[in-house]
């Protein structure tokens, strides 16, 4: 069935997709790439080792979206932190935030990679096949792109979520509330496939 | 209500060592990852990750992820701040609202 993965027996997960389908997620995917990035101080490149000692950030990422992908560590997210954990936020950030963004490049390079590898040809679709391994790729890709989408649509609580179904046809938000709600159909059904 | 003290002012300060470490470190206090809630993230794939990354049980897994769910938070582990440092460092890693913190309960 169309926007929904099924369990592969044996293991696995299977969904069929469409030309259009394949070309907003593979959209979405790269844009999620481009977002997260190297990083502030992740910049090395060339020198493996430079860039295994490479230390992160410790500011917080201005980007909304990136601040929620990338939160701070210590502080009731409710109450302004002090100063003592203001400096645990900033040291933690330092040394996980280039491995964070590093793993969550991986899983939005698997979904792309695993895309291109569909052979499309006709109105039909093509079915894409994901070993598990690669289902868990794709499970952190899809959470990572809706929480990038939410963010942007300003998904604060739960009230803003049943506020976007009952959006007009006419929103200017409705395709990116579309696009939000069909990756909720896809994750919530590849989580299915992977849960014993 | 304790005795007053007579020492006279001149008596050299000598606090109780135990105590005295345990108003700013706290060693022996363990440290907990707590997971916030979020509108975001599905209840199905906050249960899996439960399962996945702590090893916990479907029930123990589900329970939790209701905690968070209806309290807005719930304590998913517990141990030295390093441990706790990795579980929220993972977190993060899978898209959940992570933080630690001394667990002074």
């Amino acid at each position: 069935m169309a926007g929904m993965f099924e369990p592969v027996p044996g293991g696995g997960a299977a969904v069929l997709l469409d030309e259009v389908e394949v070309s907003i997620l593979r959209s979405l995917a790269v844009q999620l790439l481009e977002l997260i990035g190297p990083g502030p101080g992740g910049e090395q490149g060339a020198d493996p080792l430079a860039e295994l000692f490479a230390e992160g950030p410790s500011e917080p990422p201005s980007d909304p979206v990136l601040q929620r992908l990338f939160p701070d560590a210590y502080g009731d997210p409710e109450a302004v932190p002090d100063d003592q954990l203001k400096a645990y936020s900033a040291e933690f950030r330092r040394f996980t935030e280039n491995d964070l963004r590093a793993g969550k490049r991986e899983n939005a390079l698997a979904v792309v990679k695993s895309l291109d590898a569909l052979t499309l040809g006709g109105d039909e679709g093509a079915v894409l096949k994901l070993t598990p391994d690669e289902s868990k790729q794709w499970l952190g890709a899809l959470n990572d792109l809706r929480l990038a989408i939410a963010s942007r649509l300003d998904v604060i609580s739960e009230e803003d979520t049943e506020l976007l179904y009952r959006l007009p046809d006419t929103d200017e938000r409705k395709p990116m509330v579309m696009a939000y709600l069909w990756l909720g159909g896809l994750q919530e059904t590849l989580v299915e496939t992977l849960l014993p | 209500m304790g005795k007053v003290s007579v020492a006279p002012d001149v008596a050299p300060v000598e606090t109780d060592p135990a105590q005295d470490v345990s108003a700013v470190v706290e060693p022996d206090v363990p440290w907990v990852t707590i997971v916030h809630n979020d509108p975001v993230n599905l209840m199905s794939y906050v249960t899996y990750v439960f399962q996945a990354y702590f090893g916990y049980s479907k029930d123990k897994a589900h329970k939790l992820m209701l905690d968070v769910h209806h309290k807005g938070r719930a304590v998913v582990s517990s141990g030295t701040r390093e441990e706790m440092e990795r579980d929220v460092q993972a977190m993060h890693g899978y898209g959940l609202w992570a933080t630690l913190s001394q667990d002074r309960n």
